[in-house]
């Protein structure tokens, strides 16, 4: 898995940064235009918040139920990347709909919904850091609710009236759009892993350090 | 089984646990059913908490003149020209409920800390579901007195036509309160041993619940219109339903492994 | 029991799901209540702000977002194992055995 790191994170990488050329020869949308070319990343990270959050609750739910540590890190290391993530998500939503609906945030389901999950995880980080000893399985719950979330968030835009295009747009993209959408979704899911792998190293490192902290005291 | 007693009349609890052997045997001589024992646990917790709750009525009475302020900074926030804003009656009885559970959750559970009687709930030989379930029942009936209260106030309040519709606004009322209490539960129970226990509650508890107190609001908005939309409030209500199952589901299947240490 | 707990749980959860897909789209209503309203074409919407600058906006976010994170991660990655050094040459220095 090591040894994957550094190839997959030089992926990434490039990918990353031939996007962008790839979204600029992409066919324009009718009636949006230019700015519509936010959706390339814009939906593609929401797709990625949602694997961050899935990530976070299964990893909680086998830490909780089998009380693995390094559930508990891929937990941490979810949440901690569907709160960055959602972050991206939640600010390149409303720039491109300042121009494509004329405001830059509606009380919709989709986004309400996607803003009530992202605070779901802040709440999850905020536990984690303040919550005092017991707060890694207090959270695991927490990130529980948080995915059971995604579901809806993801169907919300489908079952009610929204502003924000249903999920029937992704299938129906033409040609020139797909290419460019599914390379992007590809960058950015590579991009996730290279960021969760990262981040669970981290947690472990600091895990190692305690065990560290403890042998001193025990002595 | 030790004898548990603690200031705080846990003796229902301690009692039972002394005597498992009558527990199985009742007089008719046959063994209890699983589900009978769970029941009754059920019951057992609950009557503790009220037999507690009856005695000093400290949350009760705190609670309902919390949920009675709230009303009234509200009414002063969101009438305008001596008129109530439209829909302003919904949320304001929802946000009400929202805070004032928040509070009673908060103290329900302190007062568990304080006598540590949690670790006593959690040494009796009953099931954690039924402890939860048994908690989760204390609450609801302490946040229903509460709103016995406060739904006529705000009815008063804002003219709001709370009682036309009285039978769809009941099951709003008690499909809400389930789901914010079920939630509200799990999560003062698991935040009585951690820091900042306090501020953690309505951190956690809060967005998880907006989508309750989205169709509470609703469905109760639908409700006060001229011409009140039942089908609307109806499809609030099932969609009510469906969160108390699912956050319902979800606080059981967690309870037992977030207590055990 | 548990499992019994979830089955008859998750055949609740289906029922009013169920239930709710039987009413057809709600028509627009005088207060607009069905659903999560949206706001009917919004025609404050000749803007001032051109489009290449929020796309722009956009994506240099998103790049400065997502570098940022990288650096955070590394810098608390390396102070990790800064600590680490010192705590185990302080075990080593004590001669203690751990």
């Amino acid at each position: 898995m090591k040894k994957l790191f550094v190839p997959i994170t030089v992926l990434a990488a490039l990918m990353f940064a031939y996007a962008p050329f790839m979204i600029l020869n992409a066919p324009y949308e009718s009636t949006m235009g230019l700015v519509q070319k936010i959706f390339y990343f814009h939906a593609a990270c929401g797709m990625a918040m949602f694997a961050a959050a899935f990530v976070s609750g299964i990893g909680s739910a086998a830490f909780l139920f089998g009380r693995k540590p390094s559930a508990d890190r891929m937990a941490v290391a979810g949440a901690e990347l569907t709160s960055i993530i959602g972050l991206i998500v939640l600010v390149t939503g409303p720039l491109w709909a300042r121009k494509a609906w004329g405001v830059w945030w509606q009380w919709d389901a989709r986004l309400t919904s996607t803003l009530v999950m992202w605070m779901i995880f802040n709440a999850y980080l905020l536990l984690r850091r303040y919550g005092g000893p017991g707060s890694d399985r207090l959270a695991a719950a927490v990130a529980l609710f948080g995915m059971a979330n995604v579901p809806f968030v993801y169907w919300s835009v489908n079952v009610w009236r929204t502003l924000h295009p249903k999920t029937s747009v992704i299938p129906s993209l033409q040609p020139g759009m797909r290419g460019p959408f599914w390379f992007c979704v590809a960058a950015f899911l590579l991009l996730f892993t290279v960021l969760l792998a990262l981040r669970t190293e981290l947690e472990k490192r600091r895990q190692q350090l305690d065990e560290l902290y403890l042998a001193v005291e025990g002595d | 089984m030790n004898r548990v007693i603690s200031k705080s009349g846990n003796r229902a609890i301690a009692d039972s646990a002394d005597k498992p052997a009558e527990l199985d045997r009742p007089i008719t001589g046959v063994p209890d059913s699983p589900i009978t024992r769970f029941i009754r646990d059920v019951w057992l917790v609950c009557r503790k908490d009220l037999l507690i709750e009856a005695r000093t009525r400290e949350i009760l009475y705190t609670t309902i003149f919390f949920a009675v302020a709230c009303v009234l900074v509200f009414a002063f926030g969101f009438v305008r020209e001596g008129r109530p804003v439209q829909d302003a009656a919904a949320g304001i009885l929802w946000i009400s409920i929202a805070f004032s559970g928040t509070l009673a959750l908060g103290r329900a559970f302190e007062r568990e800390r304080q006598g540590e009687t949690l670790r006593a709930l959690l040494i009796a030989p009953i099931e954690r579901p039924a402890l939860y379930l048994g908690k989760l029942l204390g609450i609801l009936i302490l946040l229903a007195a509460v709103e016995a209260l406060v739904v006529p106030l705000v009815a008063l309040m804002f003219q709001a036509a709370l009682f036309d519709h009285a039978a769809l606004m009941l099951g709003l009322l008690i499909a809400g309160t389930v789901g914010f209490a079920a939630v509200g539960t799990l999560f003062a129970a698991m935040l009585v041993r951690a820091r900042s226990r306090d501020v953690m509650l309505p951190v956690l508890l809060y967005p998880i619940t907006v989508p309750v107190i989205i169709a509470g609001v609703r469905g109760t908005a639908a409700l006060l219109m001229p011409e009140a939309d039942e089908p609307m409030a109806r499809a609030w209500l099932s969609m009510l339903v469906f969160f108390d199952v699912v956050f319902l589901t979800l606080a059981l299947w967690t309870f037992e492994p977030v207590m055990t240490e | 029991m548990k499992l019994r707990i979830l089955a008859l749980t998750l055949l609740l959860a289906a029922a009013p799901a169920y239930a709710n897909q039987q009413a057809p789209a709600k028509p627009p209503t005088a207060a607009a209540q069905d659903g999560f309203v949206p706001v009917d074409a919004p025609l404050s919407a000749k803007d001032t702000i051109p489009a290449p600058r929020l796309v722009a906006i956009a994506y240099g976010f998103i790049w400065v977002v997502v570098f940022g994170y990288v650096v955070s991660v590394r810098l608390r990655l390396s102070k990790v194992e800064r600590e680490m050094e010192t705590v185990t040459r302080r075990i080593g220095a004590g001669g203690r055995s751990a």
